[in-house]
């Protein structure tokens, strides 16, 4: 984990609530994709806990949606601004464990984490195949960052307004090895359900810190306790214990 | 002896810079970010005797200038920190460490304190009878005099280690539960815990934590820890640690004004992972800027 201060490079729109962030600074601790970064802003006391979209060598891109009054405020910071940022949090992706053919399974802003997924997967010469859920046309994105990649990729609606009606179980394709996925618990839970292959899935949780130490977003698995923040937010399909 | 040494229940501490318990794990996971040997002590997670997971999720909400904990004492028992934790406390701290015990009866506090008082690791054994997150335990203890007494009495007759006795501001009179514990044989005091708080959530109307409510702890509550740190200091003979909202050298002078020996920060750490470490390299020019020449000259300066 590090602490430094960040520049705003790029900060747009991609939907009505949904914008894009880069950020330029110390990007060294980003090892993994599925990592995130924890963002302070004016004035709120902790820290906004983001998945990472994408690095490069100087700097971090974010996808965020607007849902309360840290992203509203990130949202209208103009490039140029500085943000103190903590960097290279969570366990992220182990790309490792999937042999040949990928899915990757996202769900409104748990899109965004799989992009450096698949742009890692795909240069360790694996197939990779994306489906991409949304409620509905107007708040689909990035389905073209995937596709630039040479991934194979599927857009689910859930109103059938755009792509494929349904889930992002209802455009699952065939003879994949491995699953990665990021998005809302119960779409988790039907990925889990839909799926006979080993995978990975990425839970959210309300965080105190962010980095381990308070223990305000544990939860129980069949390997132990742990902190969603450190621990996970990766977690594998086999260790994962639905409460409810 | 620097300027900033203080004596807490007879053991040096090189600055009166002490992490809170339940903000800084077991160490170790800050012993990455920078050297902990830099800080006076730290007071680690309670610990109890049974493991513990705590309350469900959500256990956090943020508020203006802070933030509500319902955590409810998660920690792997007094078995574990003394086989696994403690081990991996000492390949990175040299000092002697505070040990936080919560606790759900008289005996449970009195077993996990004796257990951890063998450790030498162990300086100082701190009773958290304050806990606001857990049922049938914690703050029961600490929101009643004779309860308080009780407790006190209890582990200071089963240990050889200062206790410190960690109260809570969710009381009526603080002063009374303080001389209660002093007069039941406490070595030191330390406050305040965390407030009781609420937040709801306007989309949901529900509480935004699972357990409804919990310990509201950040700079929010400093003004009404330095009050309370004042009274109980000038009422009791005992050295007071104080806590409650400290983010700054400054706040740790207020503090110390107010009559604390030695200062714990609690919530800042979450939010800055790095600010023992920038309040101990700040302190000595805070000092200069207000014509201190040793920490010691101040505690309670204030009448």
């Amino acid at each position: 984990m590090k602490q430094s201060m960040f520049k705003i490079a790029e900060n747009s729109a991609l939907t009505s609530n949904v914008f894009k962030m880069k950020l330029i600074g110390d990007v060294s601790d980003i090892t993994r994709s599925g990592q995130f970064i924890n963002i302070k802003l004016d004035g709120l006391y902790l820290r906004r806990p983001i998945s990472v979209f994408d690095r490069d060598d100087e700097s971090v891109t974010i996808i965020y949606k607007v849902v309360g009054h840290g992203t509203e405020q990130m949202s209208k910071m103009q490039v140029g601004e500085e943000l103190d940022v903590l960097t290279g949090l969570g366990n992220g992706y182990n790309t490792s464990l999937c042999k040949e053919h990928a899915v990757l399974l996202g769900g409104g802003v748990g899109v965004p984490p799989l992009y450096m997924l698949a742009k890692t997967l795909i240069k360790e010469g694996k197939k990779v195949s994306v489906v991409l859920g949304f409620n509905t046309k107007d708040e689909v994105f990035c389905e073209e960052d995937f596709k630039k990649l040479g991934a194979d990729v599927k857009v689910t609606t859930v109103d059938g307004s755009y792509g494929i009606k349904g889930f992002v179980t209802d455009a699952l394709p065939e003879n994949f090895d491995h699953f990665f996925t990021c998005g809302p618990e119960p779409m988790l839970k039907a990925v889990y359900k839909a799926t006979n292959t080993s995978g990975q899935m990425s839970f959210e949780e309300r965080m105190g810190c962010g980095f381990g130490a308070c223990m305000g977003c544990s939860c129980k698995t069949l390997t132990g306790y742990k902190r969603i923040c450190k621990d996970g937010p990766v977690m594998l399909k086999e260790e994962i214990l639905w409460e409810d | 002896m620097g300027r900033l040494n203080v004596n807490l229940c007879g053991i040096e501490l090189d600055n009166p810079i002490i992490p809170a318990s339940g903000t800084f794990g077991y160490g170790y996971e800050y012993a990455d970010l920078y050297d902990i040997n830099i800080l006076g002590t730290f007071s680690f997670k309670g610990t109890t005797k049974d493991p513990r997971f705590g309350n469900p999720t959500p256990r956090i909400a943020e508020c203006y200038s802070g933030m509500i904990n319902a955590v409810g004492l998660q920690n792997p028992g007094v078995e574990k920190v003394i086989s696994e934790e403690l081990p991996k406390l000492k390949e990175c701290f040299d000092k002697k460490v505070m040990a936080n015990v919560g606790g759900f009866s008289v005996d449970e506090y009195v077993y996990t304190a004796k257990k951890l008082d063998k450790e030498e690791q162990v300086g100082w054994i701190e009773v958290n009878i304050s806990c606001p997150n857990v049922h049938g335990g914690g703050i029961a203890f600490g929101t009643c005099p004779d309860n308080a007494a009780l407790i006190t009495k209890a582990v200071k007759e089963a240990v050889s280690k200062p206790v410190i006795v960690k109260l809570s501001p969710n009381v009526t009179d603080i002063v009374a539960i303080a001389k209660a514990v002093e007069e039941a044989g406490a070595d030191a005091i330390s406050l305040i815990n965390t407030m009781l708080g609420m937040r709801i959530d306007l989309r949901t109307r529900k509480p935004v934590i699972a357990n409804k409510m919990g310990g509201f702890s950040g700079p929010a509550i400093f003004p009404v820890a330095l009050r309370m740190v004042y009274q109980v200091a000038h009422a009791v003979n005992i050295p007071v640690i104080g806590m409650g909202g400290v983010s700054s050298a400054e706040d740790v002078i207020e503090m110390m004004l107010a009559g604390a020996t030695a200062v714990q920060v609690g919530a800042a750490n979450l939010v800055d992972p790095y600010v023992c470490k920038d309040i101990i390299e700040k302190l000595p020019q805070v000092m200069d800027k207000y014509n201190i020449n040793n920490l010691n000259e101040i505690i309670g300066g204030v009448k």
